[in-house]
């Protein structure tokens, strides 16, 4: 499956079915994320909930400390 | 009256009336690492009529790559950050007012700090204290800009009162650690990425222009070419206990406040002692000349007892340098401090 994360599209395994399987697919750390699916903002509880398919856009924006 | 604002009056969104109003704007900023030195030069050059710089920390060796106020000199001397900020942003404009603070903030020294500030710049490294931002913001009715880095990555939000979420509201949770410039680094580009969306989006606010604010959480990652930038509205949380109908204000209460820091970078730990006053550092010095190596100047002592090195100020805090463990760290302030 492909999708467009960040504005790249890009190739993810067979066992990435939610937006939360698309968090640890990317981070190796559990990050905090604010995440947009398709153009829609999700509650974090959603996270575990929300299907992604083929060409789904997606925007992953994580909080950091450092500065 | 020479024409040092010409190009900024030109760009007409400013003009004159906002170089003018610039001039009566009084920014507060949190941390004069990477981010607040880069914020603090813009806005000195840009002509702000004030900058209160508020810094616990002094110059390193590992700070020159991308902290561009400071020099070798700074670091070999170990001059307090803000002092060596305050020395350079008075050589670049002798007409803004630099006030330079060299404490730890804690809701106490912000309360005190606030007065007078129209918008407060985060240029800090950890979320204890952006959370006391963001409470002290809701509470006195001030902007603040969020601004971090860690490695390539970048992200930026502009906080304003009454309108937007605020920072409680987007994070959802307390975060517990994540990466940090200790674990992965930090490129200066990134950092000069950040500062850039910071430092716009004061300007706009210094001069009354909140229709161009940007209003969108963005991030950015220099090296792997990605970007992101949401709409992050809807996440304003009317029961938020920061920013909703019935707030309480909970990071400025005492029981949320951390006595141990450990800082971002540098395999240090801080332990701010719950005495306060001010400490007789000649006296320290000299009980402590026959233990290791002992160093002072006029704002601090370091002491070196291989391999570690502690460095005390004034108000009684105390770095410990060589591990970032906060209970090691204690073990070694109680030994050589008492």
């Amino acid at each position: 499956m492909k999708l467009l994360v960040n504005g790249n599209h890009l190739q993810v395994p067979s066992n990435v079915f939610t937006i939360a399987d698309v968090i640890t697919h990317f981070f190796k750390h559990d990050p905090i994320v604010i995440v947009e699916h398709n153009g829609i903002i999700l509650e974090k509880n959603n996270h575990p909930k929300q299907i992604v398919a083929d060409g789904d856009k997606i925007e992953l924006v994580e909080f950091v400390g450092g500065g | 009256m020479n024409d040092r604002y010409s190009r900024q009056i030109l760009f007409s969104p400013i003009g004159q009336e906002g170089q003018e109003k610039l001039a009566e704007k009084h920014v507060l900023m949190i941390g004069a690492g990477a981010l607040g030195t880069g914020n603090a030069e813009i806005l000195v050059r840009s002509g702000v009529g004030k900058i209160t710089i508020v810094d616990r920390d002094y110059v390193e060796w590992s700070n020159l790559q991308r902290q561009q106020l400071y020099t070798e000199s700074d670091a070999n001397n170990r001059m307090p950050k803000v002092i060596a900020a305050k020395s350079r942003l008075e050589e670049i404009n002798q007409d803004v007012q630099i006030e330079a603070k060299i404490i730890d903030v804690t809701p106490l020294e912000m309360g005190q700090l606030i007065d007078g500030v129209d918008l407060i710049i985060d240029a800090t490294d950890n979320f204890d204290i952006r959370l006391i931002i963001n409470d002290i913001s809701q509470k006195y009715r001030i902007p603040w800009i969020y601004g971090a880095v860690v490695a390539s990555y970048g992200i930026s939000y502009t906080i304003l009162p009454n309108e937007t979420p605020c920072l409680h509201c987007l994070l959802q949770q307390v975060p517990m650690g994540g990466m940090t410039c200790d674990t992965a680094g930090v490129i200066s580009p990134v950092v000069q990425m950040v500062v850039a969306h910071q430092s716009a989006e004061a300007l706009k606010i210094l001069t009354d222009n909140q229709e161009a604010l940007r209003k969108r959480l963005i991030s950015f990652d220099l090296w792997t070419n990605q970007q992101a930038s949401i709409d992050v509205s809807t996440f304003k949380n009317t029961s938020c206990l920061s920013c909703g109908e019935a707030p309480t204000y909970p990071h400025l209460s005492y029981e949320s406040q951390t006595k141990t820091a450990v800082l971002c970078g540098r395999d240090t730990v801080q332990i701010r002692p719950t005495s306060a006053g001010k400490r007789d550092l000649q006296t320290i010095a000299a009980r402590l000349s026959n233990t290791g190596k002992v160093e002072q100047n006029s704002f601090l002592l370091s002491f070196t007892s291989e391999p570690h090195r502690l460095v005390m100020f004034h108000d009684g805090r105390v770095l410990v340098h060589g591990t970032s463990d906060v209970t090691e760290a204690k073990s070694l302030y109680y030994r050589y401090f008492g």
